[in-house]
């Protein structure tokens, strides 16, 4: 009744072409995300920092990948290491230039991302499905290794480990051990905002088309005038560039220091189950598959505590994985097209409610 | 520049110097292949029935050696033991059919794909729960022991786990080959429909081949616990197996032993040789460029179907 369309009219192709069509839709975005930018006010540090932080960064690395996998069609398990190209090429560029601004380093992190996801994308012209999947292994653990046997990358630190220099955006203090959680969710927030909304627009315009149709068909695409190799690329360098920054936010937005363990394999299928299920091809999926796997695993750890039972910690690590595990696959079997079908399918009923037809 | 042409071509000349360490440092790569392959072989056998990456089978590798080792602590015979583990994974096969497979059946491969690799978590959480995660030895009384053949030293129990794998191999490929099943197996992989139409029941066929996995990943299983213990990190070499079937072709049997000694053989080489050139370990991920470089020359792998595309 209250979710009805009907009395709008669209009188131009502005209009139509609206990323929310419809006004409740465009209300419900704006106080969503006032409410978002609010939320520092009444959240505490633990929430800032446990999951709301490292919720944005994981969506933000799901988005890039759901551009290249949900978009375009090409599997890659190479996530991991396209973030640890960011976080490291944005660790070496503020410690080398500490006068830029740390939001430019992010961006150039990004940049230096997409020039290697650029590199590892050649393969795909002539390798597809697992065949390529296996081939991004390749860069993830190469690049893995680089870092950790070149020095230089990590100022020659006897640890081996990066950590986020304190950096001032404006005078605030952005990153660094003296930074407040509220601030660094809120640079979250905004580039996680900012890129989404960038690839929203990607998406449904000329690019993401060609995306579609290579994922759909490629030799069709190919045959309707569609050129694989650039169209390929791109996406790898635009995925690359969105998993860059988002790794140069996991060092200097959440963890504050890391080293290349936190970059491995695990990181690339983490990021990959949040895209699976948050629904493949779908922006809004990007975000609540990151929710899901940062709140699963919180859950996971604190239901033994609400129901009074104390596990020991070797245990209760090994149920989180067979949870964890069996909720991939219980979710995989109820809604194979993840979250995002499952809000559409609300959106659907909602729209008729009260109402059976 | 010349240096570092010295420093290529270098090893070269330590090859031609000491041909009876480069021997067995040859036989060292045809070992660690051969388990490579043994992995790569219950990936292909899935694959080549369900169309199935099944990501799952390095846990189903672990899965197995610690059921068998946890058996044998107890006091159970290894023959006892064998069996049971056997038992265990042919029921293991029975219940991933009903649980996992059969209603996610049509969906797309990369779903199949997600779908084991959370069967890959639950597996491996499954079974230390079950067993704990403490290292363990196993022990099935081949002898860790040395001989010499001329001038080179054999290590017996990779000796004996080449053997098995031979005759394992060789088994399966009779088994595909020659027997009712076999046929039957070769189809449902050509033709889901076409199998389906002629009477052959997919179910049975997916918990057939989902068996024989499982009873390769108990050979994989024990002799890589044989050789290094039976750890958590057993079913990492899931991941060492992936170039492996990148190199032989995702469907083919003989190429997934071909493709294991390759890499088996090429990566002890180029860490015994060129490793110390960048800072060593560099076993990591040289298997995979030299799987790369070689898709870009045959996309299909060394014994892949070649890929005919239609629009």
């Amino acid at each position: 009744m209250i979710y009805r369309e009907a009395g709008q009219f669209k009188t131009s192709y502005a209009a139509d072409q609206a990323i929310f069509p419809i006004a409740q839709d465009r209300v419900l975005a704006v106080c969503f995300l006032a409410a978002a930018f609010l939320v520092p006010v009444a959240a505490s540090e633990y929430w800032l920092q446990a999951v709301l932080i490292p919720f944005l960064i994981y969506a933000l690395a799901a988005l890039g990948l759901n551009l290249l996998t949900g978009y375009a069609g090409q599997l890659s398990l190479g996530t991991g290491g396209f973030m640890a190209v960011g976080a490291y090429s944005a660790f070496k560029l503020t410690t080398t230039f500490p006068a830029v601004n740390v939001l430019v380093v992010f961006v150039l992190a990004g940049l230096a991302a997409a020039a290697v996801g650029l590199l590892f994308g050649i393969p795909s012209l002539r390798i597809k499905g697992f065949y390529l999947a296996v081939a991004t292994l390749a860069a993830q653990f190469f690049l893995i290794w680089l870092f950790n046997r070149v020095g230089w990358f990590v100022n020659y630190a006897p640890s081996g480990t990066i950590s986020a220099p304190p950096r001032t955006v404006l005078g605030v203090m952005t990153t660094g051990p003296h930074a407040t959680a509220a601030v660094r969710y809120w640079v979250a927030l905004g580039l996680a905002v900012l890129f989404a909304l960038i690839a929203k627009n990607l998406v449904r315009g000329r690019v993401g088309r060609s995306w579609m149709a290579i994922r759909d068909r490629d030799i069709a695409a190919e045959i309707i005038g569609i050129r694989p190799l650039p169209t390929k690329l791109l996406a790898f360098g635009v995925s690359s560039f969105y998993c860059g920054v988002a790794g140069a936010e996991f060092v200097f937005l959440y963890l504050g220091t890391a080293e290349t363990l936190a970059f491995d394999i695990t990181l690339s299928f983490l990021v990959l189950f949040a895209v699976i299920i948050g629904g493949l091809g779908s922006i809004l999926g990007s975000f609540l598959g990151a929710g899901f796997i940062v709140l699963v695993p919180i859950f996971l750890t604190n239901i033994p505590h609400l129901l009074g039972v104390p596990l020991p910690v070797a245990i209760q690590k090994e149920i989180e994985l067979m949870v964890f595990g069996a909720l991939i696959i219980f979710f995989l079997i109820v809604e194979p097209q993840g979250l995002a079908r499952l809000w559409q399918i609300t959106k659907e009923k909602l729209r008729l409610w009260p109402f059976p037809h | 520049m010349i240096d570092f042409v010295a420093a290529l071509v270098g090893p070269f000349r330590d090859i031609a110097g000491q041909p009876v360490f480069f021997v067995e440092v040859v036989l060292g790569g045809v070992f660690a292949g051969l388990l490579y392959s043994l992995v790569a072989l219950g990936f292909v056998l899935i694959f080549k029935a369900s169309g199935v990456f099944n990501f799952a089978q390095g846990a189903m590798v672990l899965f197995a050696a610690l059921t068998l080792v946890g058996l044998m602590e107890r006091g159970v015979p290894v023959i006892a033991a064998v069996a049971v583990t056997t038992a265990v994974m042919i029921g293991l096969a029975f219940v991933i059919e009903r649980l996992v497979l059969r209603p996610l059946v049509n969906q797309e491969h990369i779903i199949l794909f997600m779908a084991t690799i959370g069967l890959n978590f639950f597996l491996e959480g499954f079974g230390e729960m079950l067993w704990g995660a403490n290292v363990k030895k196993l022990d099935i009384g081949i002898p860790d022991r040395t001989f010499m053949v001329g001038a080179v030293q054999i290590n017996e129990l990779e000796l004996t786990s080449a053997i098995t794998a031979a005759v394992l191999v060789t088994v399966l490929a009779v088994f595909f080959q020659k027997t009712r099943i076999g046929r039957a197996l070769r189809a449902v992989a050509d033709d889901h429909e076409a199998a389906l139409s002629i009477g052959i029941p997919l179910k049975t066929i997916w918990v057939v081949v989902w068996s024989i996995a499982g009873v390769v990943a108990i050979a994989a299983g024990i002799m890589w616990g044989a050789k290094s213990g039976v750890q958590f990190s057993l079913s990492l070499i899931a991941l060492k197996a992936l170039p492996v079937l990148i190199l032989g072709g995702f469907t083919s049997v003989p190429g997934a032993i071909a493709g294991g000694l390759i890499i088996g053989i090429g990566e002890k080489i180029g860490e015994v040789y060129w490793g110390p050139l960048v800072g060593g370990a560099i076993e990591n991920w040289f298997a995979y460029v030299v799987a790369l470089a070689f898709l870009l020359v045959r996309p299909q792998g060394l014994f892949g179907e070649k890929i005919i595309e239609r629009v």
